[in-house]
């Protein structure tokens, strides 16, 4: 079998400090694999690469067995929060049609009446048809996140990455967002990098730690040697009540 | 001053078109200067203009045919520097903005003779502008519309979102380069009207008043023409009315409207 995303032996370094150190890990088709780690640790660099906007120094990363660039049209992005304006004048519609422009070759890159409907489809699998044409300004916290979703969605990925997708909304509004992902989960492949583990803990079917190396078991719990590898300190956390809470039973999905 | 029978004179009629021609750039192009905060490097672009027109006296160039070369040269310049050396902007922009002044003054100092117009372009004369310049702001305007036309969606998603957008694996490096370069052909084109010195705020203020009452870009982009329009014919009506400069006229007219739609924006000042 394939994997989804395969990251193979990647390292990326930069003004001379090395981010990524020798990083390797498969994404298998069905899985929701969640990226934890601290800032800096290197986890948006990794999708970056993955998502073929940066170039990886050493190792390969493949996508359905494709490069990053090949592998483009299968992939929906659901970037941070508040990396782009949400003052310019766009409706909803509009954003969620530009979301098929990588699905339109040609020099002009016009819309076609299937970018369209594929636009009002997952406007309304989103429960976003009412607000359509309102701006991104105009919207609550998590109508903005499922518009930007939406935008990822509208291309019919089969692999969906998420960086941090619930950072600036309130929890309530987070776990709602992860009912859906848990509903695509069915139909894609999901990749998300997020430091929220509590509300993550009861969807994700794989957990890998990223500071600089990655520490996974290709399981869905995240355990004290992984903890500890990672963040060095792992007294913090478990004060924090993290690890083996929510973890209670993961399926027996073991991929070695 | 105006009356019924002003319509007859060439250069009334020219300063209507170049009215015309400058608020159907300005209003497209300065959209896309306010949505992508292209605001300090497009007043680096045309402050540099003044070194093309320098440099025109100097080799016996038309000045806005030195302007429109130098200019398009440097808007590549900064965006080729931005993206491979990763050069911060604001530093570029700054150096861009003094250097191209100083290129400028230097030729206009070794240039032979006394430079009889140089004032017109740094503040421009909406009521000076000869026929020959008004062919060329049309096609230069022609140009601006029609790749803006064929561009419009790509454009927009480079400018609401380019890292999406490169996602999407569209050109995005071109057309960020293309982007400064039709800001320098406004530019060049806002020099007769306005000036060099005073273009930044013709570029931008019926765009950034426009976006406050704005759902789209295209919607951003008609409003702002309307506004151009009104503010540059309106500036134009009151500097004959008071025998004030006319390009002082405009902006200060510009502005005046920028501030009063400010507590009717939707999305508010900030």
């Amino acid at each position: 079998m394939i994997p989804a995303i395969e990251v193979k032996d990647v390292s990326f370094g930069q003004n001379g400090n090395l981010i990524l150190d020798r990083v390797s890990l498969s994404v298998m088709e069905g899985d929701m694999y969640a990226l934890i780690g601290p800032n800096g640790g290197g986890k948006t660099t990794l999708l970056k690469i993955i998502l073929g906007l940066i170039p990886a120094r050493t190792g390969t990363v493949t996508i359905f067995g494709r490069s990053p660039r090949q592998g483009r049209e299968m992939v929906g992005y659901v970037p941070q929060f508040r990396t782009f304006d949400f003052r310019y004048p766009l409706t909803v519609r509009e954003m969620v049609l530009s979301g098929r422009l990588s699905h339109i070759r040609g020099v002009l890159r016009r819309y076609r009446g299937e970018d369209h409907a594929a636009t009002r489809e997952v406007l309304q699998r989103l429960d976003l048809t009412g607000i359509s044409d309102r701006t991104l300004s105009h919207l609550s916290g998590g109508e903005q996140q499922r518009a930007i979703l939406a935008r990822a969605l509208v291309g019919n990925p089969r692999v969906l990455i998420l960086d941090e997708p619930t950072v600036y909304i309130d929890t309530p509004t987070a776990f709602e967002f992860f009912d859906i992902l848990e509903d695509l989960k069915r139909s894609m492949t999901i990749l998300l990098v997020s430091h929220d583990i509590g509300v993550i803990s009861r969807h994700v079917t794989k957990v890998a730690c990223l500071n600089h190396t990655l520490h996974t078991h290709n399981t869905p719990e995240i355990t004290e040697d992984m903890i500890a590898a990672t963040y060095h300190c792992p007294v913090d956390l478990i004060a924090h009540g993290l690890p083996h809470r929510v973890f209670g039973d993961h399926e027996g999905r073991e991929d070695q | 001053m105006i009356g019924p029978g002003i319509l007859e004179y060439e250069f009334f009629q020219n300063a209507l078109l170049a009215g015309l021609l400058a608020s159907l750039s300005c209003g497209i192009i300065g959209s896309y200067v306010v949505v992508k905060r292209m605001v300090s490097i497009s007043g680096g672009i045309s402050h540099a203009a003044f070194g093309g027109v320098g440099l025109g006296y100097l080799f016996g160039v038309d000045p806005l045919a030195g302007a429109f070369g130098f200019t398009t040269a440097v808007a590549l310049g900064i965006g080729v520097l931005k993206e491979k050396a990763g050069q911060n902007l604001d530093t570029l922009v700054a150096a861009v903005w003094a250097a191209g002044m100083a290129v400028g003054i230097i030729c206009i100092s070794l240039a032979p003779g006394y430079a009889p117009d140089l004032f017109s372009y740094l503040f421009g004369n909406i009521l000076l502008v000869p026929r020959s310049d008004i062919v060329m702001m049309a096609v230069l305007c022609g140009v601006v519309l029609l790749l803006v036309a064929v561009l419009y969606t790509q454009l927009q998603a480079v400018t609401f979102d380019e890292e999406y957008a490169r996602v999407m694996d569209l050109p995005v490096t071109w057309l960020s380069l293309l982007l400064l370069v039709l800001v320098a052909i406004t530019v060049v084109m806002l020099i007769r009207v306005v000036g060099i010195i005073l273009v930044i705020a013709l570029l931008t203020l019926p765009a950034a008043t426009a976006r406050g009452f704005s759902k789209t870009l295209f919607s951003m982009m008609a409003f702002s023409v309307c506004l151009g329009l009104v503010f540059s014919l309106g500036g134009l009506w009151l500097s004959s009315l008071l025998d004030i400069p006319s390009g002082a006229t405009i902006i200060l007219l510009a502005t005046a409207g920028y501030v009063i739609s400010l507590p009717f924006s939707r999305i508010g000042s900030g």
